[in-house]
């Protein structure tokens, strides 16, 4: 059943291109992007019960990297840039998280919203290293070595990039698949239900919620390396704290409590926010309320919704 | 030695504004264990307000040089958003960490957008009334007066708040139900009214800081966002919850500014987060706080 809905959801985002005009097509891959970064952060948030308020952080290191080594070090093969990006944010997400994960709940958020910060204003005032407040431009990476050289961005992004970033969200997302299943998924959830009692039961949490950590990082660079080539550009706003919360607002309006709520998510709020933009100046004002509507009245997120409703459908 | 007393001055005033802000989140993390994002929105909330309410004070005939009151009571009017934002922010109070931030969040959200529709996205002054107050000279230093008043108000606002918090029968309630929830609850105190109390009066925190800082500083859009950084850098140095926390880290903060400026302004942020990890490092609950586990 849910082997058959994951396909299902798959082949329709396949033939997705056939149907909808590019510019839809180009909406789509933020929501790629994001449902791969988000399946990490909800390892930590939804499985692990930390709450971080920095993420952005490691998406804007993701993108950064791919500027530096697209524009700056003439690297092409967007295999390589992935991996360099996703070390790289493991290697900040080792110091960092080793001073966030000593501490838990509400500490944990604002801990990481500071070094989500630090790293913003770094991005900001080096303006030779980094561009200052307008970036770095990001190009066209190659795709397992083709080039695409006679497709112009539009026909790339909504052709190949499309696919590759199809095949690298299945493809993760199996991946993360089988970590929440696994035993250290397992233990994780046992540090998010109680700390102390999984302790005195051998699950080693510091250590634990440090590879968790890691691990978010890691897809969240990957998500962040998708956004860059997508715009062609890395800028500072994506290290921003704003950005943070809105990695979380997606991850609670699709529902952090289901392995697929964070990927629901990431596609109804890219979809949503550009259907807002386009109709009103005042689409923050409509974000907020319905992110108030999700909180206080549907915490499960639209997940939680889809599950009710088929539970009465079955019912009845 | 005149640019020593400079930097001195112009990190105190920061630090007094930023004292205010701190101290309503720090109170409201107190008692209700709630971490408010939108302490930036109230605070730019003051700024533009006391800027409309300044324009239009002068506009119906008052004199300008009551800008100081007017600003004053601009920020104290704005304690009626304090109730409502409560009662919404009720609903989650039994509910995760996630949740209540998240609120909050949507908070900042909805402000950022409420402030553009009644100011506009253009950022706001009130123009050269900080000259209308004169300068205050010892020596070769000099300091606008309303910069010193500023500070004598916050200095003053800081005293009262600890009296007020030590002293006062509401205040030892509030500090009870702040230990205690159940515990108070089942002494029969109000712990709703507590809560809307206590919010409000952090509001107002915001709001004063806001309107008083607008006369040396534009109202714009970004300020909202940008302040809960400092904010946070100020409560996280100073301790999670302590009023003396937020006092000598909105010092820590203000001088780091002012210095940074000064010397090397790439580095403002950038050296205020490294005490912010400094302080962690060493005192991981911030100088003041209680240890957390």
């Amino acid at each position: 059943m849910r082997i058959a809905a994951v396909i299902a959801a798959l082949a329709a985002l396949a033939v997705l291109p056939q149907l909808i005009s590019p510019y839809y097509v180009t909406l789509v891959l933020p929501a790629f992007a994001y449902g791969i970064a988000l399946l990490g952060f909800n390892l930590l948030f939804g499985y692990t019960g930390l709450l971080s308020f920095g993420h952005a952080l490691f998406v804007a290191v993701g993108a950064y990297s791919a500027a530096v080594l697209t524009a700056k070090l003439g690297v092409k093969s967007l295999e390589a840039i992935m991996l360099v990006s996703a070390l790289a944010a493991v290697l900040v997400a080792i110091p960092v998280g080793l001073l966030s994960v000593r501490y838990v709940r509400i500490f944990f958020g604002i801990l990481t919203l500071a070094f989500g910060m630090l790293f913003h204003s770094f991005l900001f005032k080096f303006y030779n290293l980094t561009g200052g407040d307008t970036g770095l431009r990001v190009l066209r990476p190659s795709l397992f070595g083709f080039a695409f050289p006679n497709l112009d961005k539009t026909s790339f992004l909504v052709g190949p990039f499309y696919y590759y970033c199809l095949g690298l969200l299945a493809v993760m997302g199996l991946v993360m698949w089988r970590v929440v299943g696994s035993p250290f998924g397992l233990q994780l959830t046992a540090i998010r239900e109680n700390r102390r009692k999984a302790e005195y039961l051998g699950v080693r949490a510091r250590l634990f919620c440090m590879i968790a950590f890691a691990i978010s990082a890691f897809y969240c660079a990957i998500g962040g390396v998708i956004l860059a080539v997508n715009t062609g550009q890395a800028d500072p706003d994506l290290a921003y704290w704003t950005h943070s919360g809105e990695l979380v607002f997606m991850t609670v309006l699709g529902g952090f409590a289901h392995f697929f709520g964070p990927l629901v998510g990431a596609f109804a709020y890219v979809f949503l926010k550009s259907q807002l933009m386009s109709v009103t100046e005042y689409w923050r004002f409509v974000m907020g309320a319905i992110l108030v509507v999700i909180v206080v009245v549907l915490p499960r997120g639209l997940i939680g919704i889809a599950h009710d409703a088929w539970a009465k459908v079955k019912r009845s | 030695m005149s640019a020593f007393f400079d930097i001195l001055l112009g990190g105190v005033f920061h630090a007094a504004v930023l004292f205010l802000v701190a101290a309503g989140l720090q109170l409201i993390f107190g008692v209700q264990k709630i971490v408010n994002l939108a302490c930036g929105s109230f605070y730019a909330l003051g700024a533009y307000f006391g800027v409309s309410a300044v324009a239009f004070a002068v506009s119906v005939g008052a004199p300008a040089y009551l800008f100081l009151p007017i600003l004053l009571v601009a920020g104290l009017a704005l304690g009626v958003i304090g109730p409502p934002i409560e009662a919404l922010l009720r609903t989650v109070y039994r509910r995760d960490e996630a949740f209540q931030l998240l609120l909050t969040f949507a908070l900042v959200l909805m402000f950022q957008d409420i402030l553009r529709f009644f100011f506009g996205a253009n950022p706001q002054q009130l123009g050269d009334m900080v000259m209308l107050y004169g300068t205050l000279s010892a020596g070769t230093v000099l300091v606008p007066t309303y910069n010193a008043l500023v500070i004598v108000a916050s200095i003053a606002i800081a005293f009262g708040l600890g009296a007020f918090l030590k002293r006062t029968r509401f205040g030892r309630i509030l500090r009870a139900t702040a230990e205690n929830r159940e515990m108070s609850q089942a002494v029969g105190v109000n712990v709703g009214r507590v809560y809307a109390t206590v919010f409000t009066l952090g509001t107002v925190l915001g709001t004063v800081g806001g309107a008083l800082v607008v006369p040396t500083a534009a109202a714009s859009l970004d300020m909202p966002v940008e302040l809960v950084v400092e904010a946070f850098a100020v409560v996280v140095i100073g301790g999670l919850g302590s009023m003396r926390g937020a006092l000598i880290g909105a010092l820590i903060v203000g001088m780091m500014r002012a210095l940074a400026i000064r010397y090397y302004a790439e580095l403002e942020m950038l050296a205020i987060y490294v005490v912010v990890i400094a302080v962690l490092i060493a005192r991981p609950a911030g100088l003041f706080g209680r240890p957390v586990e």
